[in-house]
């Protein structure tokens, strides 16, 4: 299935763009997903974390991804 | 009451306290946050902030919500600024109201803890050579 990551903060820059569109196995869970994306995108592994939202929600690494979702890399978060 | 905004426009205090006014609460907080003109020994030229506005949005409501829970404060607002932003200019502002003094003390306190902790904005620090994205690396 097609799916659409959104970056933020360094994570846009990491990707070079706003979204980034992956093809993926159904089934896949956000555990699975960041590797997908480290494998792609080493340059995440160097971040001191970060996390995945799916929906406008902080998501649990076991969660399943569908293509409907509105995906989204969250770097360390800096506002205030 | 629970007001919050992101706005790429100047915040205002003022309009923070207008927004909140409540004749049934006697104390009332603010926190602002402001751009310093120095981060880790270096002059700041500006700051660049960038945010994800739905989820931020949403954010700002659970923590506001969490406040009155935990404090039961009567009335919220927090407003979060985007955009380019120079030394001395507001970033954040949090306005607590509530009958007295003490709990509106706490949960303002709570309130930029939380947000600094889970609310999807970022800074971009410039300085006069280079940039960086705070709290990126370790």
């Amino acid at each position: 299935m097609k799916i659409t990551v959104l970056g933020f903060g360094i994570a846009k820059d990491i990707f070079g763009s706003s979204e980034i569109h992956l093809e993926v196995n159904e089934g896949l869970n956000v555990s699975d997903l960041r590797s997908v994306l480290e494998e792609e995108y080493p340059q995440l592994n160097k971040l001191k974390s970060y996390m995945l939202a799916i929906d406008e929600e902080y998501a649990e690494d076991s969660q399943i991804i569908n293509s409907g979702n509105e995906i989204a890399v969250i770097p360390p978060v800096s506002g205030g | 009451m629970i007001e919050v905004k992101i706005s790429a426009d100047e915040l205002d205090i003022v309009s923070c306290l207008a927004i909140s006014k409540d004749l049934e609460s006697g104390g009332i907080t603010s926190f602002i946050g402001s751009v310093r003109n120095h981060s880790k020994g270096k002059a700041v030229v500006r700051l660049d902030f960038e945010c994800y506005e739905a989820m931020a949005i949403k954010e700002m409501r659970k923590i506001a919500e969490a406040a009155i829970s935990k404090y039961a404060v009567r009335n919220i607002v927090i407003q979060h600024r985007v955009g380019t932003l120079y030394p001395g200019e507001v970033a954040v502002i949090i306005v607590v109201n509530d009958g007295h003094r003490d709990s509106v003390f706490d949960a303002c306190r709570f309130i930029i803890d939380s947000l600094k902790q889970t609310v999807p904005i970022w800074k971009k620090e410039i300085f006069e050579n280079g940039e960086e994205w705070v709290s990126a690396h370790p």
